[in-house]
């Protein structure tokens, strides 16, 4: 029983194409040219990554498979394996990776195990109010020099220190400068970057899975260890993965609280500049680079990766 | 309720977030076996009053009974009352064969024996060839199932749930209206079932509570609902009706006091027919709307009120779809129902 009041035909009209600016026509030029519009977007990101990381990488292996000339100090263009052999069966530099990945390993269990619990306060547990807090006290150490920070741990840790005047009355004593300090240093520059990503992946997590969990007769425990942890995985990957990395490559840390322990960082900055063995430096370098590697392969088996 | 213990019985429930009582002295008794509806506009506390019987919040005061056992204060996976999320909340990284044991796998049930009761339970809702998917390889419906399945398999005393058509289109909701009343008198345990859908509460209910800001508006059979609807809110919430407030009560009923008809009991003739009615109105017809199965007629009184009718598009309707034209409508007075409340003014 309506009757259909006819459209002004004026709408139509304005919405035409017209053929109109220079500007217009690159638009529909580009939108009818998917290819040209792709590669416009990642032209310039992907020559960056090509040029600087692809072929910085390419550089340093080659660099590897240099020599260096003893008596003149100059890089002698000859191929050689002998630096990537003495690297490999040296014991010095099996000691020192097998130390480097420890530690590596020992700050990101710590890590996760610090960061699950304060990550699940903030996305479960907490007001949206004291969530913004929270979120800014973590970013807050992020804002203050990396050095201001293992210099202010070099002081916690001291003879006298914070750390001893806290523990005395337990029985305690500070650790002193070592491995130990080197760990809880280490562990409390990277947290941030471990607590974030987990963080993210609870708020991911719908807390009505967590009520049908508990609906269904899941303890705290059985909602922890089957519906949470599979859930939040990647996230736990990734936050280990920023941990693990930042660690393996990290030398001034252990200069600065490590006593007399080096870790490969160490040997390749000692071998750059000191040594002045440039190859013997970047054959050391493709140590931790292998080991990220293999790390995320095997993080690949676990599927983690799909979901960052 | 026959002596038996009800399935659940509330008693002076309430629950305040803040300074408002979303909740507010509720007292409810539910009886075994029964498919009961709380029925409710948004906000109006209905689902807080489901959540509060599933344990996901605690009640400000007031207690919680199931079975003549007081459980206001256990946890959520220490009664024996299962939810259906109006999300369906399934595990996105369970298969659906592994959501739908997981409350037997929380309870300890070797795996074999509690795969065998989810493949069994996901017969039951004719989902058995999709055991092996994850939930996001399912549509909507199946999805919806999948949660029945899972609710189900624990063999709960009392089944929660939370507007679980919500999210589906109309065709497949009615067919799971069906489902669902099947489900229930298969199972034989209690349901507990928050809509604000009025016509999906009607459907499915034994009874129905139909509630408003926080509190139980009137409680009864979809029948005694519909029919006799104690206050507006309820006249007019559920379904359709015609309310007079005191004025045009006087003029058309010949007494004071809120009234309402709904328009199916309205019959409307040409003005110059006679209709058999115990009484008459005169007025304009002023819009015609059709329905398919039915007309509805909006009628200016010559009163000073607006009324709708319904009528049945058969072979004895006779009035007009003329818009101005003078008509005549009657009802009897069985049909016309009084409401408790006398302070509203008259409905559009």
């Amino acid at each position: 029983m309506t009757v259909d009041a006819p459209a002004p035909p004026t709408r139509r009209a304005m919405v035409s194409p017209r053929g109109g600016t220079i500007a217009r026509r690159g638009s529909v030029y580009l939108s009818r040219h998917p290819r040209v519009r792709l590669s416009l977007l990642l032209g310039a990101p992907l020559f960056w990554l090509g040029l600087v990381y692809i072929a910085a990488l390419a550089a340093l292996l080659i660099t590897a498979l240099w020599t260096v000339d003893s008596f003149t100090g100059q890089i002698s263009q000859t191929w050689t394996l002998d630096n990537i052999v003495a690297v490999l069966t040296g014991s010095l530099y099996q000691a020192v990776t097998l130390r480097t990945v420890g530690v590596a390993l020992l700050v990101t269990i710590i890590d996760i195990g610090i960061a699950l619990p304060i990550a699940f306060y903030m996305a479960k547990v907490a007001s949206p109010r004291a969530q913004r807090m929270l979120v800014i006290a973590i970013l807050m150490p992020l804002w203050a020099s990396y050095l201001v920070k293992a210099y202010a741990w070099r002081s916690v840790l001291s003879q006298g220190g914070i750390f001893e005047w806290l523990v005395s009355p337990f029985g305690g004593q500070s650790p002193g400068y070592g491995l130990p300090a080197t760990i809880i240093t280490l562990s409390y520059l990277w947290l941030p970057y471990v607590i974030l990503p987990i963080y993210a992946g609870l708020e991911r997590v719908p807390d009505s899975l967590l009520e049908a969990s508990a609906d269904l007769g899941g303890g705290t425990w059985s909602t922890l260890r089957l519906v949470v942890l599979p859930m939040i995985w990647p996230a736990i990957i990734a936050g280990s993965i920023f941990s693990f990395s930042l660690s393996l490559g990290d030398y001034i840390t252990v200069n600065i609280v490590g006593g007399a322990n080096q870790m490969l960082g160490n040997l390749v900055y000692t071998n750059v500049g000191a040594a002045n063995n440039l190859p013997l430096a970047a054959a050391i370098a493709l140590i931790p680079i292998l080991i990220i590697f293999a790390y995320l392969a095997a993080v690949r088996r676990t599927g983690a990766l799909n979901n960052l | 309720m026959n002596g038996a213990q009800p399935a659940i019985r509330l008693t002076g429930l309430t629950k305040s977030f803040g300074s408002v009582n979303a909740v507010d002295g509720v007292d409810l008794d539910i009886a075994p076996g029964e498919f009961f509806s709380m029925l409710g506009p948004s906000g109006s506390g209905k689902t807080t009053v489901l959540r509060l019987i599933a344990g996901f919040e605690q009640p400000s005061s007031g207690t919680i009974s199931l079975l003549g056992q007081d459980v206001t204060n256990r946890a959520p996976f220490d009664r024996d009352v299962n939810t259906v999320f109006q999300d369906y909340a399934l595990f996105p990284h369970m298969s659906v064969l592994d959501n739908v044991a997981y409350g037997l796998r929380v309870r300890g049930v070797a795996k074999r024996a509690r795969q065998e009761q989810a493949r069994a339970a996901l017969d039951t809702v004719r989902l058995s060839g999709f055991a092996d998917r994850k939930p996001s390889q399912l549509s909507g419906g199946q999805r919806q199932r999948v949660a029945l399945a899972r609710a189900t398999v624990v063999q709960p005393k009392v089944l929660l749930l939370d507007e679980p058509l919500g999210a589906l289109d109309l065709k497949l909701r009615e067919q799971m209206q069906v489902e669902l009343k099947e489900l229930q008198r298969n199972l034989g345990i209690t349901f507990i079932f928050v809509t604000h859908d009025q016509q999906e509460a009607l459907t499915l209910s034994d009874r129905i509570a139909v509630f408003n800001e926080g509190r139980i508006e009137q409680l009864g059979t979809p029948s005694e609902i519909y029919e006799r609807p104690a206050s507006s809110f309820v006249a007019a919430f559920v379904g359709t009706s015609n309310i007079f407030d005191s004025s045009i009560s006087q003029a058309l009923l010949g007494r004071g006091g809120v009234h309402s008809v709904r328009p199916e009991k309205i019959s409307v003739t040409t003005e110059n027919l006679p209709l058999v009615a115990d009484r008459t109105a005169a007025g304009v017809l002023a819009e015609v709307i059709y329905v398919g199965s039915s007309t509805q007629l909006i009628v200016d009184l010559d009163a000073g009120t607006r009324v709708v009718a319904l009528e049945q598009n058969d072979a004895h309707r006779v009035a007009t779809n003329e818009r101005g034209a003078r008509i005549t409508i009657g009802w009897n007075d069985s049909d016309i129902v009084t409401l408790a409340d006398s302070s509203l003014t008259s409905h559009p």
